[in-house]
């Protein structure tokens, strides 16, 4: 697992953000800004605040508490725009063209943006030794990072960092309310049809992917396949994570997971593949995914009432941790 | 129909730096037809080889965007307003 979940502000989005304000600063940009699920608000809002920039941030209206606290605490301007990811990219669309001297990230230094994701193809091969993975998983929102994660791979041999040419299959992972890619890649399709999302999973929340065309490609060029994940198969992933890795993951992350193993079970990923999965977020991000998790006990502070309320030995017994 | 037209930033060079055009229509089709009469280009950098929309080009008619309508056989009302708009990276 490359787990991303450790990054300043809990998620990939530093990678992009990292190489794009760099830039933007380089450029003489003195405003930030991005249209965002949440994460890239997060860490647009950290690092204009490291770098001495204005940031601008627009997020849709619905987004969980701790994304908005998360960006707000940075004291840039956050702007929660009444519709879904795809109203709010297309505002920033449109505002880029009135606000050339803003650096949109993922607008006008989107070129920038998208070569941060590629880091994450080459941390992978370092820490495996400077060798690719056979198969990777990644999740799928505008299709950006899977592309870049395939292309890094492509670059290290390029340069020679890799000795032997990568043939990594590539799989995609998309909630199954938003699966706009999935659904070409099942039904052999080209052209992506744009949805209205409707998941839990919304850092992945978007209808109408940008560089989902090149996902599709880059999965079906490689050999990988696509698996999509239902709300409670989401959320069973994250508690499955957390249980047995000790990494708590962002709902996007239980898409992943979830795909991971549906592909698994499928035989599309092989028992002789080294496979790696990328789990791009934080848990404390989407905690409302998980309102139902309670203490095991709530008892008065005396022994006899912990000795009747939990049962310790019984997990050891049953090999449970 | 009297429809305007926003143009995004990277194709105003062909508008002579206009940001929004009006013009007459009753599909969306019709509509870009004027547009290419009235400023010459625009076809180009908006329709593939096959005449399909390109895979970057966004439109929306008001706030909708017409994949989820008819396309490019949309019907247009006088007063719409239909917004190029080019796709952006997420997320």
């Amino acid at each position: 697992m490359k787990n991303d979940t450790a990054n300043p502000t809990g998620s990939f989005k530093d990678r992009v953000v990292s190489v794009a304000l760099t830039k933007a600063r380089e450029l003489g940009f003195k405003v930030a800004a991005c249209a965002s699920t949440g994460n890239l608000a997060n860490s647009v809002a950290a690092h204009s605040a490291r770098a001495g920039m204005v940031s601008v941030v627009f997020i849709p209206k619905d987004l969980e508490r701790a994304k908005v606290v998360s960006t707000a605490v940075y004291g840039g301007h956050v702007v929660a725009v009444e519709g879904t990811y795809d109203d709010v990219n297309r505002l920033c669309a449109e505002l880029a063209s009135e606000h050339p001297a803003w650096a949109f990230v993922n607008v006008n230094l989107r070129t920038y943006y998208a070569e941060g994701s590629k880091t994450l193809a080459f941390e992978v091969a370092e820490q495996l030794g400077w060798q690719a993975p056979d198969h990777v998983v990644v999740p799928v929102a505008s299709g950006s990072q899977l592309t870049k994660v395939a292309r890094g791979f492509r670059e290290l041999y390029e340069v020679g960092l890799l000795e032997e040419e990568p043939h990594v299959r590539i799989s995609g992972a998309q909630a199954a309310g938003c699966a706009p890619v999935a659904t070409a890649f099942a039904e052999g399709a080209d052209a992506i049809r744009p949805v209205r999302p409707d998941t839990i999973a919304k850092s992945l929340a978007i209808g109408d992917p940008a560089d989902g065309w090149y996902a599709l490609h880059e999965v079906r060029s490689s050999g990988g396949a696509f698996a999509v994940a239902s709300d409670d198969e989401i959320v069973r992933a994250i508690r499955l994570l957390a249980r047995t890795e000790g990494v708590f993951a962002e709902t996007a992350g239980g898409v992943t997971i979830a795909a991971l193993a549906k592909l698994a079970a499928e035989g599309v990923i092989r028992q002789d593949e080294r496979v790696v999965v990328y789990v791009t977020g934080h848990g404390l991000k989407t905690v409302e995914a998980l309102v139902s998790l309670r203490p095991t006990a709530t008892i008065a502070p005396s022994l006899d009432a912990f000795e009747a309320a939990v049962d310790v030995d019984g997990d050891l017994h049953r090999g449970d941790r | 129909m009297s429809v305007t037209v926003r143009v995004p930033a990277q194709l105003r060079t062909l508008t002579g730096g206009v940001a929004e055009v009006s013009l007459e229509g009753s599909t969306v089709e019709e509509v870009l037809k004027a547009l290419e009469v009235a400023h010459c280009g625009f076809t180009d950098r908006l329709f593939d080889d096959d005449g399909g929309l390109r895979r970057f080009v966004n439109l929306f008619l008001d706030d909708e965007d017409v994949r989820f309508l008819h396309a490019l056989s949309t019907p247009v009302t006088d007063g719409q307003t239909l917004s190029i708009v080019p796709a952006v990276a997420g997320g």
